[in-house]
């Protein structure tokens, strides 16, 4: 998160609105731990990483979607689990849980 | 407020981020599913928790549980009922903690400590440069480090050495034995998790001498990771400081340090 908030504060000070995504969980292999986080500005500029490159793109759709207030906050998952299969995975075969929120708070 | 929606009353980002500038350890805690979904806790140890989580024994419990993860350093998601009862699961919190930076204390001002500190920068320390000799312990020959003390070593770590935990390392790397001993002899009354010291097998056995004569014994020695580094065959300042981080990443690990192609097992944990 630290490494981040040079890119928050100054999409928020452009007055742009920001949603932030964090890895909350992980099954299997997995490269970034909880706690990763990355944000997306309403232009659709990033900063930080939630995968090693993996799930980036769609992460930033969700968060995207987030803003536009087609979709509520909440838990994404990338990869493989309960026999559903995701159209973005991890390389690795992990899976990933990546809670996205707008910054509102 | 309905307990279904989060306080957005704004100013919890700013806390977190005041805590993180500061380098201070801070917990956030989320709701990321069930009922106040978004909802936010921030937590300090030494500071009234700021936001609400919906409900106040749900809040009570939950920044109880914070503070825990947050001594231990870990990031873990809980379960609680709505009002924090235990073995109910309505309520999903992702309990993030913030600790500070770990530190690394080197000690000798050569060209190695230069490149050792930049490649510490990448790994995220804190570092501080430490030499008795005014001439070269200069801001000016260390732009990269977070601190430059002027300072005998053992007098640096009277002051230091009790702030120094598992996470933090010292490296020695003044190989002068009227340096070096003064810093071992410090640096092994303290809880720091990696201390190296530089210097050829000679030189070390040398150290070894002056260091049980001032009373260090075999035990303690086994401690110093001396000569410092992995056998990775380095050579230069750059090539040294990859293979004494290297070697610190493995001894908080734990692992031997093989290559991954002649291993077996998970990469990661």
């Amino acid at each position: 998160m630290k490494e981040i908030l040079n890119d928050i504060d100054r999409w928020r000070d452009q007055g742009q609105r920001v949603a932030v995504a964090r890895v909350v969980g992980l099954d299997g292999s997995g490269p970034r731990d909880p706690g990763a986080a990355m944000a997306v500005s309403e232009k659709g500029e990033v900063a930080g990483s939630v995968s090693g490159g993996c799930v980036e793109g769609a992460v930033v759709t969700e968060a995207l979607a987030v803003l536009a207030g087609e979709r509520e906050r909440g838990v994404v998952t990338f990869g493989y689990s309960d026999d559903e299969a995701f159209a973005v995975g991890l390389t690795c075969g992990g899976t990933i849980h990546v809670y996205v929120e707008p910054l509102d708070w | 407020m309905s307990p279904s929606t989060p306080d957005n009353t704004g100013g919890i980002f700013e806390a977190l981020e005041e805590a993180l500038r500061a380098d201070e350890p801070v917990a956030l805690a989320t709701v990321i599913a069930g009922v106040g979904i978004g909802a936010k806790l921030v937590v300090r140890p030494d500071a009234a928790p700021r936001g609400t989580l919906g409900d106040p024994d749900l809040d009570r419990v939950v920044t109880r549980d914070a503070l825990g993860e947050l001594e231990a350093g870990l990031t873990v998601t809980r379960h609680y009922g709505p009002h924090g009862e235990a073995r109910e699961r309505d309520v999903e919190v992702f309990i993030e903690s913030f600790v500070r930076p770990p530190r690394m204390v080197i000690f000798g001002a050569v060209d190695f400590t230069a490149a050792l500190a930049r490649a510490a920068k990448l790994l995220g320390y804190h570092v501080t440069v430490c030499d008795a000799r005014e001439v070269f312990a200069t801001p000016a020959r260390f732009p990269m480090a977070d601190e430059v003390v002027c300072e005998w070593p053992d007098r640096h770590l009277a002051k230091v050495g009790p702030s120094l935990g598992p996470r933090d390392a010292v490296c020695v790397l003044t190989h002068d034995t009227k340096f070096d001993v003064p810093a071992i002899v410090g640096a092994l009354a303290t809880k720091v998790g990696y201390l190296g010291a530089m210097g050829s097998r000679s030189t070390h056995a040398k150290r070894v001498e002056r260091l049980r004569e001032v009373g260090v014994t075999d035990a303690e020695l086994d401690t110093v990771m001396a000569p410092i580094g992995l056998d990775i065959g380095a050579r230069t300042p750059e090539e040294t400081a990859v293979s004494i981080c290297a070697e610190i990443i493995a001894s908080r690990t734990g692992r031997a340090a093989p290559s991954l192609r002649d291993t077996e097992g998970p990469i990661h944990a």
